[in-house]
């Protein structure tokens, strides 16, 4: 099995004081290359919990995480940075696009910490944007973009360094029905080209995209199903 | 990441707040242009200095007649007729420091040419006083021993004297009339300028000493002179001069333990020490705005940094989330924070230079900012920013990028 993460016990407890809180129990999945897979679950059950540190935001209380046959457990946060630079990519809620800058420039953040030249950012950032449906809206700032158009930039921003896994926590939230599928349908074709996708949704319709559920429930999952079993062998 | 980069989201956050930048930036503009001006007033006024030593003479000592200063309310001192032409003599002729005395008197009056009148300051001098004050004729001839020694009725006629009875004529052959006397010109000086108690030194007609203690001054004995100036064989020697001098004088003037001597010296890095004292008190004054200010500036650039910080919370935790190390973070914030101070640095530098510029021409002095000052300036300004750029930097790379995200 060609596992890109693998979760194996990961539990993270909050300490507030004396007051202390389990988030996650206990957390075991792996996922293969190329699965598309929805985290579902109630709000407060542990998904954003679970997303910050399979993006190495965060640091698990215990338990082990491979990232693409890499131990995070023990790197150092300058490591964990090189990881989220060019294994990871995200895509958040609330788009997260830096205010007063172009489209193109966002997407070439990635790019700009990752040391690469200006030709050769613009040329990524370009094909990034294209991929996403966005040719011809590279100059426009935020404020010039729809929710779903900043969405995209937020997508391509986060597929420009080819990373192992694209990881987005609820990225329709803001969106009404017909944006989210719009966005859902970009997801779906990135997936198909073969890209990791691993997202948090509350809703059933955004999850049906997904080829795989796990569902969170008070730190722990309660279920991990696939829609078409006959799809991906595991 | 490149430095290129850090430099242009730098510049960017800084053009989105034009204003507040340019008024973060007042503190160290002023500070750097009090510096810049502190450094300018500081060398104008040595290169003065320096300038009047060379105009009076250098390794000089003063003696006069009367007690000495430190006795109190004596006023005899410079009044009393105490020192004589052989005095002078002696000093040369027996103390091994001296390289020149010169005795002199003083005394000033009418001096007529033609219809012309002016009245000045006249000196009886020797061959020497004008070695020791390194002041040639421009034109004519200066005293001689012949002139001193046959009581001549000859004269030197300073710049300013020669001005207001000559004009532009050469003085040089003609008869004038000092207190009525005639004396013939031989030469004219050249131009000193002002001493450094601000007299015109041009303002004054030299005659040989003998003819001026026999026909222009008053005394009871033969031979009398108000000051006998000395100059030194070097700069090291003045102390050993003077204290020489001293020995030899209480000798000739039988002045024991028990009696207040009836001269005093003095020597001229004294009378220089006033002048510099001044120039050192605008000097410290600037300093002191210059401190005060670049400090309070510091400050001001700390607080807007801590600011900007906060208010780019959220940036700082995208830029975290995407692949920004800690360090990349603090770069960035202290680029902004070099790059405020530096802008600051050179407008001040611009102002100061300015500034400098228009109070020494006001003052006649040369215009005196030198590269030193201007390349000490602008990285003393660098290195404000480095200093009241870290804890605000150092703050914004400690963010936990989860929090920094979740910010509102
Ligand atoms: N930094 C934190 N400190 C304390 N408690 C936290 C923190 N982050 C999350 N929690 C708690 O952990 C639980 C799971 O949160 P989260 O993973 O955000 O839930 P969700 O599934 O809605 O994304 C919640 O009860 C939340 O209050
Ligand atoms: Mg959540």
């Amino acid at each position: 099995m060609n596992s890109v993460i693998s979760l194996t016990d990961i539990r993270r407890v909050f300490i507030m004081g004396d007051q202390q809180f389990e988030a996650l129990k206990g957390v075991s999945f792996d996922v293969a290359a190329g699965e598309f897979v929805a985290i579902m679950g109630a709000s407060g059950s542990g998904k954003s919990t679970c997303m910050n540190i399979l993006g190495c935001l965060d640091r698990p209380t215990s338990g082990s995480y491979l990232l693409d046959g890499l131990d995070v457990g023990g790197m150092s946060s300058n490591q964990l940075a090189d990881i989220r630079n060019n294994k990871l990519g995200f895509v958040f809620q609330g788009f997260n696009l830096l205010a007063r800058t172009a489209a193109i420039e966002n997407v070439e953040l990635p790019l700009v910490y990752a040391g690469l030249h200006s030709k050769e950012r613009r040329k990524k950032a370009l094909t990034a944007m294209e991929q996403v449906g966005l040719t011809g809206k590279e100059n426009n700032h935020s404020s010039q973009l729809s929710g779903g158009q900043q969405q995209r930039v937020a997508i391509a921003r986060a597929l420009v360094n080819n990373p192992a896994v694209i990881l987005a926590d609820e990225p329709t939230g803001n969106l009404d029905s017909s944006t989210s599928e719009e966005i859902m349908g970009v997801f779906s074709s990135l997936n198909k080209q073969g890209i990791t996708i691993i997202m948090v949704t509350h809703e059933h319709d955004v999850a049906a995209h997904a080829g795989r559920q796990i569902t969170f429930r008070d730190g722990l999952i309660i279920s991990d199903s696939r829609k078409n079993p006959t799809a991906k062998t595991v | 990441m490149d430095f290129l980069q850090t430099l242009k989201i730098a510049l960017r956050a800084l053009r989105t707040n034009k204003m507040r930048s340019f008024l973060t930036m007042l503190g160290i503009i002023i500070g750097i242009a009090a510096v810049i001006a502190m450094m300018a007033v500081g060398t104008g006024a040595s290169y003065v200095i320096s300038q009047q030593i060379a105009s009076i003479g250098s390794n000089i000592i003063l003696v006069l007649p009367g007690s000495t200063t430190s006795g109190g309310l004596r006023t005899g001192s410079g009044g009393a007729q105490t020192l004589s032409s052989d005095d002078a003599k002696a000093i040369m002729a027996e103390c091994p420091s001296v390289e020149y005395a010169a005795g002199t008197v003083r005394t000033a009056g009418q001096i007529v040419y033609g219809n012309m009148n002016w009245s000045s300051v006249i000196m009886g001098a020797t061959p020497e006083l004008f070695d020791i004050r390194e002041w040639p004729v421009v034109s004519g001839r200066s005293i001689s021993q012949q002139d001193v020694d046959g009581a001549v009725k000859v004269c030197l006629v300073g710049q300013t004297v020669a001005d207001n009875l000559f004009g532009s004529a050469d003085p040089v052959g003609n008869i004038i009339r000092i207190k009525k006397i005639p004396f013939t010109v031989i030469g004219v000086l050249d131009r000193k300028g002002q001493s450094p108690q601000g007299q015109d030194q041009d303002d004054a007609v030299f005659v040989p000493l003998r003819t001026a203690q026999r026909n222009l001054v008053r005394s009871q004995r033969t031979g009398v002179v108000s000051s006998i100036i000395v100059k030194a064989k070097s700069e090291q020697l003045i102390d050993k001069a003077e204290s020489e001098i001293q020995a030899l004088l209480n000798q000739r003037h039988r002045i024991t333990n028990s009696k207040e001597p009836d001269f005093s010296t003095r020597n001229l890095s004294e009378i220089l020490a006033v002048a510099e004292q001044s120039s050192k008190a605008m000097s410290l004054l600037l300093g002191a705005v210059a401190s005060i200010s670049l400090i309070v500036g510091g400050i001001g650039i700390m607080n807007i940094m801590l600011v900007s910080v906060t208010e780019r919370t959220r940036e700082i935790g995208i830029r975290m989330a995407i692949g920004a190390k800690k360090n990349d973070i603090l770069l960035q914030f202290m680029t902004e924070a070099v790059l405020l101070t530096l802008l600051g640095g050179v407008i001040g530098i611009i102002l100061g230079a300015g500034g400098a510029t228009a109070v020494s021409r006001m003052l006649g002095w040369p215009t005196m900012i030198s590269i030193q000052s201007i390349t000490v300036a602008f990285f003393f300004s660098g290195a404000i920013g480095i200093f009241f750029g870290f804890y605000p930097a150092k703050k914004a790379a400690g963010l936990n990028p989860i929090d920094a995200l979740r910010y509102e």
